[in-house]
């Protein structure tokens, strides 16, 4: 019965433990993007592969019940929307597109850059979002348990 | 430069291996050499951005496949030795070689900084958009037109695999 929704219980056990410091590690490589190596790519990708791993861990419906496709493409588009705004922002302010229109701050602080922070939190939820639904639909293709909602249309 | 050499035979090595095994989860473990490769490349140059991002695309990439051919056997396809795609391979591989040979032979010298924008935007990053991280402050800030057509193209991508894989219309 186990067997059937993901892998063993010390995956599980391992997983529960794991995938909140992976998540969290993303989340700092994305916002210190722009004073350490990292940004908002990598954050994303390593956003993804938290998620991924819970994905394997615990079978494709215990962790799609917790985010479901429409969140992701919801935060997929959101991300997109969200950068291209800045962009308009840029145009709107100041006149230039994609000029840096905030305050820059102090440098070396976490609170500086101006808009390349939130350029790189748009290209965060872009990126974990997209990669993530990319896996969902192409890794599932041939799982056992797609036959039982298959005549479910997505 | 002798790591360089090394890890570049090694990376040639991972790609043939990648190509000539039949079995397929082998030939992705092969690719992921060929990835890894590439990351200590990156870093051995001193471009940790880009080290980051290849080893957890690599990562990813690596997932994907393994699960999408996992149990997948592919027919090894033996292709007849016809002579016309034996020349056709030779002169194209003597054209690749010649037409290298000139555009390699044109290039700086290996890692001379000789780039007029690159070293105005090393001069006048920080001061310009506060970043610290100059490669945040190049990709988001000079050159934010490049990074927001290439969230199109993955927005793009999504869309092609979502259409492509798709419930509706597929047979089991």
């Amino acid at each position: 019965m186990r067997q059937e929704s993901g892998m063993t219980l010390i995956v599980k056990r391992i997983t529960r433990i794991t995938v909140s410091l992976i998540f969290l590690f993303g989340v700092y490589i994305m916002l210190h993007g722009h004073l350490t190596p990292g940004g908002g790519f990598a954050g994303g990708v390593i956003i993804a592969l938290s998620f991924i791993h819970l994905v394997l861990a615990f079978g494709k419906k215990a962790a799609l019940k917790r985010i479901s496709e429409t969140t992701i493409s919801a935060f997929e588009s959101i991300g997109g929307v969200f950068f291209w705004s800045i962009a308009l922002g840029g145009l709107l302010f100041s006149g230039v597109y994609f000029l840096n229109f905030l305050p820059k701050g102090e440098a070396f602080s976490l609170f500086s850059a101006g808009t390349i922070v939130f350029c790189n939190i748009a290209i965060f939820l872009k990126v974990g979002a997209g990669l993530f639904a990319i896996f969902v639909a192409l890794a599932f293709l041939r799982m056992p348990d797609e036959k039982e909602e298959g005549g479910k249309a997505a | 430069m002798l790591e360089h050499h090394v890890i570049i035979l090694l990376m040639i090595a991972g790609a043939i291996v990648a190509m000539e095994l039949e079995d397929m989860l082998s030939s992705v473990i092969a690719l992921g050499a060929v990835g890894i490769g590439l990351t200590l490349e990156f870093l051995l140059l001193r471009a940790p951005d880009l080290a980051i991002t290849q080893l957890v695309v690599e990562i990813l990439s690596l997932i994907i496949l393994i699960r999408a051919t996992v149990g997948v056997k592919l027919p090894p396809e033996k292709v007849k030795g016809r002579i016309g795609y034996f020349l056709f391979a030779v002169v194209f591989v003597v054209a690749f070689l010649v037409f290298s040979y000139r555009a390699l032979g044109a290039l700086p010298a290996f890692g001379s900084p000789i780039m007029k924008m690159g070293s105005l935007y090393v001069k006048e990053a920080l001061a310009k958009t506060g970043a610290a991280n100059i490669v945040s402050a190049v990709i988001l800030d000079f050159r934010g037109y490049d990074t927001l057509g290439e969230a199109t193209i993955l927005f793009t991508s999504v869309i092609g695999v979502l259409a492509i894989v798709r419930k509706v219309g597929r047979k089991p």
